[in-house]
């Protein structure tokens, strides 16, 4: 564990969780999503799980973004409040 | 005292997984609209996941390589990290997915038969009908 890279990646990996959840554009927390799951990616091969790092890449950022943007394509695109 | 900072500091990963968690438990119970509920539940598994993989990693000294046996890393004495999480998480990977996918379907044929995907406004129609 190389620390000061870890510790950078993580408080990143937090920041753009709280931002994902807080924008009201879909859109864009969708988007955000994604970069977190390939932050996330990037904390694993840090830590030597390379095989968890690219399924998370393939299947997190890559996959499940694109489900999501399918399913905002068939409903509505703006959070109401 | 110092004893217990450094504790705190030493098993940050542990910290930030449990304040990942929790802001993807925030956004499933307090968020309204449905699809903000599925990204919170897709931060909420992350960061079970990142419980997980820290739980495999071996610590600044000595450290640890990737999981892959070598002629040459087994005479000179190397550590790897241990590859049983790494496995549990790689399928818990794509079940996160599959439930994801899930989600979403239900999610549409909700919007199909009640023209919204905000939560409260479902409840409000359905005491309407009267279900």
């Amino acid at each position: 564990m190389i620390i000061p890279i870890d510790l950078i990646l993580l408080s990143l990996v937090v920041v753009l969780a709280i931002v994902a959840i807080t924008v009201r554009d879909l859109l864009s927390a969708i988007m955000l999503l994604s970069a977190y799951s390939f932050l996330m990616a990037m904390v694993w091969v840090e830590m030597h799980s390379v095989d968890v790092a690219f399924t998370e890449a393939a299947v997190g950022a890559g996959a499940s973004t694109a489900f999501l943007i399918a399913a905002l394509s068939r409903t509505v695109r703006w959070e109401k409040k | 005292m110092e004893w217990l900072l450094e504790e705190i500091l030493a098993k940050y990963n542990y910290w930030i997984s449990i304040t990942i968690m929790l802001i993807g438990f925030y956004a499933m119970i307090a968020k309204d609209n449905l699809i903000k509920k599925l990204v919170g539940l897709s931060i909420f598994q992350t960061a079970i996941f990142l419980f997980f993989i820290s739980l495999a990693d071996i610590g600044p000294i000595p450290r640890g390589t990737a999981p892959i046996v070598s002629e040459a890393m087994m005479h000179k004495g190397y550590v790897y990290v241990n590859p049983l999480p790494h496995v549990l998480i790689l399928t818990a990977i794509v079940v996160s997915v599959a439930t994801l996918a899930v989600a979403l379907a239900l999610v549409i044929r909700m919007y199909e038969e009640y023209g919204t995907i905000e939560e409260t406004e479902i409840i409000e129609e359905e005491r309407e009908l009267g279900v």
